[in-house]
């Protein structure tokens, strides 16, 4: 057993770091650090800034325009970015679509959606859930219907996360009613200038509306459009979720989170002396920097396990339960670390573009908004109870 | 023993529960975030005229209640209902009025009356939760005292008509000793706020003092001797936020097993799933241990210093730590539409998870009620 990473795994950490130095906007990297939310342009600028490099796709081949790095090249990239302020890359085009597009997409498929990924054309968003289909999502309801060149979509998808930035939107829908729910389900990509679709905004928790209903009205979406065979969409559908589950630990995350914690920490004041002087404070912070060591390792375990070319299965459900537990336990500490000045509702502030002077200190700002966003994190991406229900099956065969 | 409410006690919770229904809905909530106010005038007004504001106090104030159990039973109403309202700033600011003796009678007459609008200016951007860190001054000049200093999360300030305001006369930063209270209409000239929404639907405010001057009419108590009466009147302010906490976690029980009983995937209500079922029952038992801890605080509220303040600290402990397990499954529970704004369970949470950042936080409680010697 060895813990230390190759030299040249070192010597790429030291040629991303100096890239970062140059090339992360301070912008950017402030905004990441202070909590202020990102607008569609900061995205796509630092999109466009790792394209330049060749890096935006770490988990494609080179051969469709990727950096073709293998999971502790990926690793160490998330490592990197996150310690650094980087705004998180989007994951729909890059992380979810372009997968299934290389594996399953047809010829023209690939060439005419993959370059467009790359260089910020299409912004892509996830068409999933639905109001009746959530951990059940063989259960879709959506239904296209084959008429010459096209399929006719009715229905509705539901929480699609930033779905009013989209040009486009990958959908499962409904093809067969025959057989298995899972057998008559097909991948669908569909204009979201279409006429028939609209999209409402659905605010959440922390006053933002991330997430949207897309309700589809007798759309028309061209044949070609269709990824892989009439109803074999389960199958893809759940390619893209492993990929989905790649970089579910979020370590770099939860490393940002706890080092701006410990910052609070230092700074606020409890009983005359700085809070991470106290002992239970500082007892509940270092509860959760240990479990992040050891699930940094157990992370690790399973990178390794993956460049050496095993798919991670159930072992992702396992980074999936135990990291977003961790990150969300920094998230509530945070929040408890500023104090009273959780309390104002900081939405406006928080607005990408606001001038408004926050209440109380700045660090205080994000932190209420952060830590009710962040209960996504166990729901989303197939829930922790869904989880452990596959751990329980695959794992431990019960 | 007898865990039984009396029969007066009886007819203000099911009246109360009855009117709040029909009176603290999200659509009296929303007119009342949208006209920046701290509490929509016509709940209020109902609030007053069924005689809710003087259940909080006993009879020689003005009331006719004013026990912990009269408290309890109003606040786990107004968290059941999910009500904002600035009533807590009457136990708060009223229970230092009426501490204060006759000279503020008049003035508590219109509190009760719901005719004038409390604040409590106590904590400071850097006092967190300590209660003697008064950085504020006062200091006398002929008849009055000149303030200045800064108030931090004044809820209901900027909305409020009369302040009471605890500034240092004597003494260091830290120090219980040489803390005084004022009474100060809240309009007074050298005040100045800035006034914003809280996450929890209410209102707050930053105050900037400077150069105020207060009557010595408007002294509350001894000079430089408020300190007690501060931490006695936060004790029945922990009794009632930790009763509405309470109200709050009913609450979001209640919707959360609705919701498994209705909610549908893999053909059958998500509630027959074990996992689940398992989860709500701890929930119901955390939520029972939250019940136990607000009555053993309501009932010992009149207990020797040291008694009441470990009782504090227990049951503001305890709730703090239930109320975020409880806020964090039922969201759990119910999935995406957990998380969204419109649905009710956005509110209640909201609510609950601000129940901790008041008058002192579950780990603040903690250490507290380890240096009280409670534990040694
Ligand atoms: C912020 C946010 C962003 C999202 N973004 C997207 C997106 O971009 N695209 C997209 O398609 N979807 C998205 N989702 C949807 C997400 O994938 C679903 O919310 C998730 O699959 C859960 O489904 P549900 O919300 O319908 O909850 P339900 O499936 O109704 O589950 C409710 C509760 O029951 C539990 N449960 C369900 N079945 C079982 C079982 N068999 N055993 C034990 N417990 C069970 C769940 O774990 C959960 O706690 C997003 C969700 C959120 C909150």
């Amino acid at each position: 057993m060895n813990l230390d990473f190759t030299p040249e795994q070192e010597a790429f950490r030291a040629e991303l770091r100096a890239f970062l130095e140059q090339n992360l906007p301070e912008r950017l990297s402030d905004k990441v650090r202070s909590g202020q939310r990102l607008a569609k342009e900061d995205y796509e600028e630092w999109h466009a800034i790792l394209n330049g490099r060749g890096w935006l796709a770490g988990n494609w081949p080179k051969g469709h325009g990727g950096a073709g790095w293998d999971a502790v090249e990926r690793h160490i990239f998330e490592e990197e970015t996150t310690a650094a302020g980087a705004p998180r890359i989007v994951p729909f085009g890059l992380a979810m679509l372009g997968p299934v597009l290389q594996k399953f997409g047809s010829k023209e498929q690939q060439e005419h959606w993959l370059p467009r990924i790359l260089d910020g054309t299409d912004w892509w968003c996830q068409g999933y859930s639905e109001p009746g289909a959530g951990s059940d999502l063989a259960s879709v309801k959506t239904t296209a219907v084959r008429e010459g060149d096209h399929y006719i979509v009715n229905g509705q998808k539901t929480w699609t996360t930033l779905g009013q930035y989209a040009d486009m939107i990958f959908c499962l829908v409904r093809t067969s009613k025959e057989g298995k729910p899972q057998e008559g389900i097909s991948f669908l990509l569909i204009d979201m200038t279409s006429p028939g679709i609209e999209v409402r905004p659905i605010v959440l928790l922390d006053g933002e509306p991330e997430v949207n209903e897309v309700f589809f009205d007798n759309v028309k979406v061209p044949v070609e459009n269709l990824v892989g065979e009439e109803n074999k969409g389960w199958t893809y559908a759940k390619y893209l979720l492993t990929h989905e589950r790649t970089n579910i630990a979020g370590v770099g995350f939860a490393n940002a989170g706890l080092e701006n914690l410990k910052r609070i920490a230092r700074l606020e004041q409890s009983r005359g002396r700085p809070l991470i002087e106290d002992p239970l404070f500082a007892a509940r912070i270092a509860e959760v920097e240990i479990a992040l060591m050891a699930m940094a390792t157990t992370n690790l375990r399973v990178v390794s396990a993956a460049a050496a070319g095993q798919a991670p299965g159930a072992e992702s459900s396992m980074l999936k339960v135990k990291g977003t537990v961790i990150r969300q336990e920094i998230n509530a500490l945070t929040r408890e670390a500023v104090g009273p000045y959780a309390m104002p509702f900081a939405h406006e502030t928080l607005e990408a573009g606001s001038n408004a002077e926050p209440v109380g200190p700045d660090y205080a700002l994000p932190a209420t908004a952060q830590y009710f966003n962040n209960r996504k994190l166990s729901i989303y991406g197939g829930s922790n109870e869904v989880q452990r229900t596959i751990i329980a099956k695959t794992i431990l065969e019960l | 023993m007898n865990f039984d409410l009396t029969e007066e006690r009886q007819m203000l919770q099911d009246g109360l529960r009855r009117y709040l229904v029909q009176a603290a809905n999200p659509q009296s909530r929303a007119a009342a975030v949208e006209a920046e106010a701290a509490v929509d005038p016509e709940l209020w007004g109902g609030l007053a005229e069924m005689g809710v504001i003087g259940a909080l106090f006993t009879e020689e104030q003005g009331g006719f209640g004013g026990a912990g159990f009269d408290l309890a039973v109003v606040f786990e109403e107004l968290g059941r209902a999910g009500a904002v309202t600035p009533l807590l700033e009457v136990v708060l600011a009223g229970g230092l009025l009426a501490q204060a003796g006759d000279a503020h009678a008049d003035l508590l007459g219109e509190v009760i009356a719901g005719t004038r609008a409390l604040a409590y200016a106590h904590g400071e951007p850097a006092s967190r939760y300590d209660l003697s860190r008064v950085e504020t001054t006062a200091r006398r000049e002929g008849d009055d005292y000149v303030i200045d200093g800064r108030k931090a999360v004044v809820v209901g300030g900027a909305q409020a008509d009369m302040l009471v305001l605890s500034a240092r006369t004597s003494g260091e930063r830290d120090d219980a000793g040489g803390i005084s209270l004022f009474a100060v209409p809240a309009d007074s000239a050298g005040l100045q706020w800035r006034d914003y929404p809280l996450a929890d639907g209410g209102r707050a405010a930053e105050l900037v003092i400077d150069g105020l001057r207060a009557g010595s009419g408007s002294l509350l108590g001894a000079e430089g001797g408020a300190h007690d009466a501060i931490e006695y009147a936060q004790a029945r302010g922990t009794a009632a936020l930790c009763a509405e906490a309470l109200g709050l976690m009913e609450a979001a029980r209640a919707l959360t097993a609705d919701y498994l009983r209705t909610r549908k995937q893999f053909g059958q209500p998500i509630g027959k799933f074990q996992a689940l079922q398992h989860r709500m029952a701890d929930m119901l038992i955390e939520i029972e241990q939250a019940r136990s801890a607000v009555i053993n605080l309501c009932g010992r509220l009149q207990l020797s210093r040291r008694e009441r303040e470990i009782n504090v600290s227990a049951t503001k402990q305890l709730v703090g730590r239930v109320a975020r397990h409880v806020t964090e499954e039922a969201i759990q529970m119910h999935g995406g539409i957990g998380m969204t704004e419109e649905y009710e369970l956005a509110h209640l949470a909201r609510r609950l998870t601000m129940t901790d950042h008041r008058l002192g936080d579950s780990t603040y409680h903690l250490g507290r009620f380890v240096a009280l010697g409670a534990v040694a």
